[in-house]
Order: C-alpha cells, then sequence, then structure tokens
C-alpha cells in the first residue's frame, strides 16, 4: 500500500522512537517529540510500538491511501478526526485530521507502519541534518510513500482509549522539573517566573522569552551531555527547552531538567503559550515514570489481544 | 567521580578537568567500559570533557543511587588501568589560502606568517575532548597557544565539509557543511562523517589526532 500526500500541512514529518545510541559521536536521539504518543498512536492500529508514522504540527496534512487503511491520531483534540481511536480510511478517498486544536503537534499512525529507509538505525526525520524520514525533509504535496504489512482486527470501531492517555492541555503549562547541576548558581525562586513561548522554536529547542534569569557566576563551563528537557540558560538569561532533535553536548548553564512524563507536554508548546516550573524531587520523578511505564504495560496487553 | 542527575533520563560522572582542561585518563576507560559493558537500561554512553553520561531507556525504572552503583560497577572493572589503548589517527590537511579564509586573521593575531601557522598546527599533538555540535564534529585539544584565537564575531551561515578550523584554545574538524563560528585555516579531504560507514564517525573521544600538511595537487587527488 502507498500514502499520497495530497497537502503537507505546516510541518509533516516522517518520526519513530529515535536513533539512540549513537550520542557518543554527535548524532541527536530526534524521534517523536511525544515518544508515549507515538506509541499509543501504534498501538491502536496494530504496530509495533516503534513504527515510522507521522507528527503533525499545527496544521495537518491531507492523505490518500491506495488501499483501505487503518489509522490512529493521538494528540489533542483536533479539527476533524477523534483522537485516540482507530479509524478506518477508505481506498482513494481523501482524508485529514485538520488542524491541532488546543495545542501544537499531534501523532498519526497507520498500520504497517511508514516503510521508509533506516538511516543511522532509525527512520525518523532529521531536519537539521537533512537525512532519515522522508528525502530527510518534511511532507509536501505529491509525495507518496510505502506503507507496510498491517495486522488485522475485525472490531477497530467499537473501542477507543480512555481520553486520560491524551495530552492533556494546561494554561499556563507546568512542567516539573529537577533542579541541574548549575540550578544554585541562580536565584532561588527562579521557578517563580512565568515565561512565554518565543516563535523561535522547533524540534531542536523550545526559546522562552519574559523576565531574564541572572546567574550568579560568570565562567564557562565545558560542554557536557544534553537531554530533551534539559533547560538551559544563555548568557542573555531567556531559558530554552530541548526537544527531541537536541544536540548531543552543550556549554550552556543546566537549571533544570524536564521529568520524562512531562515531555509530552512540552511537545504541546505553541509559540505564544505561558510555561513555568514546577521543581520536583528526582525520586518523585522516578515514581511518576515508574508509574506511567505500569499502565502503558496494562494497555499494551490488552490492545495486544484485539489483533491478529 | 561526582554524580549528578540530568532529570531521571540520564546520569552524568563528573571527573572535572585538569588546569589544562584535560579529563583524566579514568574518564577514557570509564567511558569504554560503559560501552562495552552497559549498564542494564542505558542506551547512550556519551563522554565529553570532564563528563561521562550514561543514558537510560524509558522503560528502565531502578533509582538513582541503584543505577550510579552500576556505573561505579564498571568503573571498578578499571582498576589499574592508568588509561585506554592510545589511538592515533592521521588527518591530512591542506592549509592553502584558498581552502583557508581565515588563515591570515590567525596570523595576524600570532604575529607570524601564513606558513607558519600552518606548520604550527600540523606539528601538534591533539586529544579529542568532544564530540557534537555536529554529527561527527570532534573538539581537539593541544592547540599551540600562539594560535589561540577568538572565534568569528559573526557565524558564517556556510562552512564547507572537511574545514578544519580553530575556536579559542581548540581545534576542529566541520564533518558536515553547517553553520559555524570558528576561524577556518584549512581543509581536509578525508569524510569524517559518512552514512554509509561503519562506525559512521572516524573520530571518537579519546583519539589522539596528529595533522599532516598536504599540497593543494594531493587534496585534488584524494580518493
Amino acid at each position: 500500500m502507498e500514502m499520497k500526500v495530497l497537502r503537507g500541512g505546516l510541518l509533516t514529518t516522517v518520526q519513530d522512537l529515535g536513533r539512540p545510541g549513537l550520542r557518543a559521536i554527535g548524532v541527536p536521539a530526534g524521534g517523536a517529540m511525544d515518544a508515549l504518543a507515538l506509541r499509543l498512536a501504534n498501538l491502536l492500529v496494530g504496530n509495533p510500538e516503534n513504527a515510522a508514522g507521522l507528527e503533525i504540527t499545527q496544521t495537518g496534512p491531507a492523505l490518500e491511501f491506495s488501499a483501505d487503511a487503518l489509522v490512529a491520531v493521538i494528540g489533542p483534540r483536533m479539527e476533524s478526526a477523534e483522537a485516540g481511536k482507530p479509524i478506518r480510511v477508505q481506498r482513494g478517498e481523501r482524508w485529514s485530521p485538520g488542524r491541532v486544536l488546543g495545542g501544537c503537534r499531534a501523532w498519526l499512525a497507520i498500520a504497517g507502519g511508514l516503510e521508509v529507509p533506516v538511516v543511522l538505525g532509525g527512520r525518523g526525520t532529521d531536519l537539521r541534518a537533512g537525512w532519515g524520514g522522508w528525502q530527510g525533509r518534511a511532507l509536501t504535496a505529491g509525495d507518496v510513500v510505502p506503507v507496510g504489512q498491517s495486522r488485522h482486527c475485525p472490531d477497530s470501531e467499537h473501542w477507543w482509549l480512555d481520553t486520560r492517555w491524551l495530552p492533556e492541555m494546561e494554561k499556563p503549562a507546568v512542567l516539573r522539573v529537577v533542579p541541574g547541576a548549575q540550578a544554585d548558581e541562580f536565584a532561588p525562586d527562579w521557578h517563580e517566573t512565568e515565561f512565554g513561548v518565543s516563535p523561535q522554536s522547533d524540534r531542536m529547542g523550545i526559546r522562552l522569552q519574559g523576565q531574564p534569569l541572572r546567574r550568579r557566576v560568570p565562567d564557562d563551563l565545558p560542554s557536557s551531555a544534553v537531554v530533551p528537557g534539559t533547560v538551559q540558560v544563555p548568557p542573555a538569561g531567556l531559558p530554552i527547552l530541548l526537544g527531541a532533535d537536541a544536540q548531543t553536548i552543550g556549554g550552556y548553564p543546566q537549571l533544570a531538567h524536564v521529568i520524562t512524563v512531562d515531555l509530552p507536554k512540552l511537545a504541546q508548546l505553541a509559540p505564544g503559550d505561558r510555561v513555568r516550573f514546577a521543581p520536583v524531587t528526582l525520586a518523585e520523578a522516578q515514581r511518576r515514570r515508574h508509574e506511567r511505564q505500569h499502565w502503558l504495560g496494562i494497555l499494551r496487553q490488552g490492545l495486544a489481544e484485539k489483533f491478529r | 567521580m561526582r554524580f549528578a542527575p540530568l532529570g531521571d533520563a540520564a546520569i552524568a560522572v563528573d571527573f572535572g578537568l585538569s588546569p589544562a582542561g584535560v579529563a583524566p585518563g579514568r574518564l577514557h576507560s570509564l567511558t569504554r567500559a560503559l560501552q562495552q559493558n552497559p549498564p542494564p537500561g542505558a542506551v547512550d554512553v556519551v563522554p565529553a570533557y570532564g563528563t561521562v553520561t550514561v543514558f537510560y531507556d524509558d522503560g528502565e525504572g531502578s533509582d538513582f543511587a541503584t543505577r550510579c552503583a552500576a556505573i561505579e560497577s564498571r568503573g571498578g572493572l578499571m582498576v589499574g588501568a592508568s588509561d585506554d589503548v592510545e589511538v592515533w589517527v592521521e588527518i591530512p590537511v591542506c592549509y592553502d589560502a584558498e581552502l583557508a579564509p581565515d588563515l591570515a586573521r590567525v596570523a595576524a593575531q600570532a604575529q607570524c606568517a601564513e606558513a607558519e601557522v600552518a606548520a604550527l598546527h600540523a606539528a601538534g599533538e591533539y586529544r579529542v575532548q568532544a564530540v557534537g555540535f555536529s554529527p561527527g564534529f570532534p573538539y581537539l585539544a593541544g592547540l599551540p597557544e600562539r594560535l589561540h584565537t577568538a572565534r568569528l564575531a559573526t557565524p558564517r551561515t556556510a562552512v564547507p565539509a572537511g574545514s578544519v578550523g580553530i575556536g579559542g584554545a581548540q581545534t576542529g574538524i566541520y564533518p558536515l557543511a553547517t553553520p559555524g563560528g570558528w576561524n577556518l585555516i584549512g581543509r581536509t579531504p578525508l569524510r569524517l562523517f559518512d552514512l554509509a560507514a561503519n562506525p559512521p564517525a572516524r573520530l571518537r573521544v579519546g583519539d589522539r589526532v596528529r595533522f599532516k600538511a598536504i599540497t593543494r595537487e594531493e587534496f585534488a587527488a584524494w580518493k
């Protein structure tokens, strides 16, 4: 089967769960900004969780399939598709999820997964390097992407995902963070500042604007590893939240790190949104992550029985 | 050796740097031990300057203390190993002015002839301190002090692949055509990052590097 792109949307890229294992040689892990959302979308259509799907940014694509297809969207409320439910698309039908309402990004899985070449161990698009995904770039009208073999699900119309699994939107967004190595070098009330999201934001970093944070120590730091979720503060004092395409190492002070279970909220930040930080302990961050893995395990088991 | 969490996703082991800004040999031996025998759930081991950072898979649920103990046990296996094996890599560089737009700037700063900049650079012995910024980009320590040159005030929007540059006290090589603010003093015909090669990057943290000056003809003829 093939997926034909009739309209690319604002920024639609092929993404999987990334290409870990190559950070030591400077290759970002990349992959979906919200890895859990892509996993869930894939589970809903019977795919391996790491299958390549689409990451949609604000305005979704319009697509057409060369055979009957089963798709699923995970994201905030969508303009023309129901999130969290398998959707049957007829062969030759023009289908679009429309705009992402009340958030920034959504993930679309297609049963069978997108069969793009594996580059450096991953199928995701690295826009900066210009490789992976579909020809190393965002999708555009006229692209025809092969889709792999799907599994059979007889009753996909009759069930859906509990909405608590969908990314929740808060205004302002409150990101739980664990303090970073240089947190002590900033005024202790740093987390009371509310920031706005700058339009100069992308998959690499979400730039914040507002009252600058002052670092008490002026000295340079040697570069060290950063993770998606690292809150780094360049000399001008306006934090940058690193995203999935973050570089592997960085030399800016590390104020904090967004906890893993709150990365889905980071992926929903759009220009103009408000955001603030809520420090938590590392133990709390790990407990939340553990809890989420537990529920994901139960969901996996339940869904495994639905596909043959 | 100090352990610092990067949230719940990774742990940095900080060795600190010598006054000369060089990582201790123990960092390289721990890196090798962690890469050859990764702790449970570890997906990436990233050395950079005085730290080595271990990244964990989302499904890895153990707590900070357990993870630190697993890292430390790998370190324990290396007791007695003063440093890792010496890996030397020779990089041919053409210092021809046409491929070195900032050679004159570095020469003016060092108060010497352009040819002397090339000779000084090629005579040095270097060690990879970190790989990053872009895939395969090596940050090399060992640049003769005389050649230390501040970065460009305005970075170039496009630096050709293979360009050899000086940024402050470090030298490095741009493996891919990217933007960049280092002073360009030459170019290597070698491909330092190749999607088709295994491993795709020619240089790793800890490798030792020598540069070999080549002529414009040798550069053009390089396969």
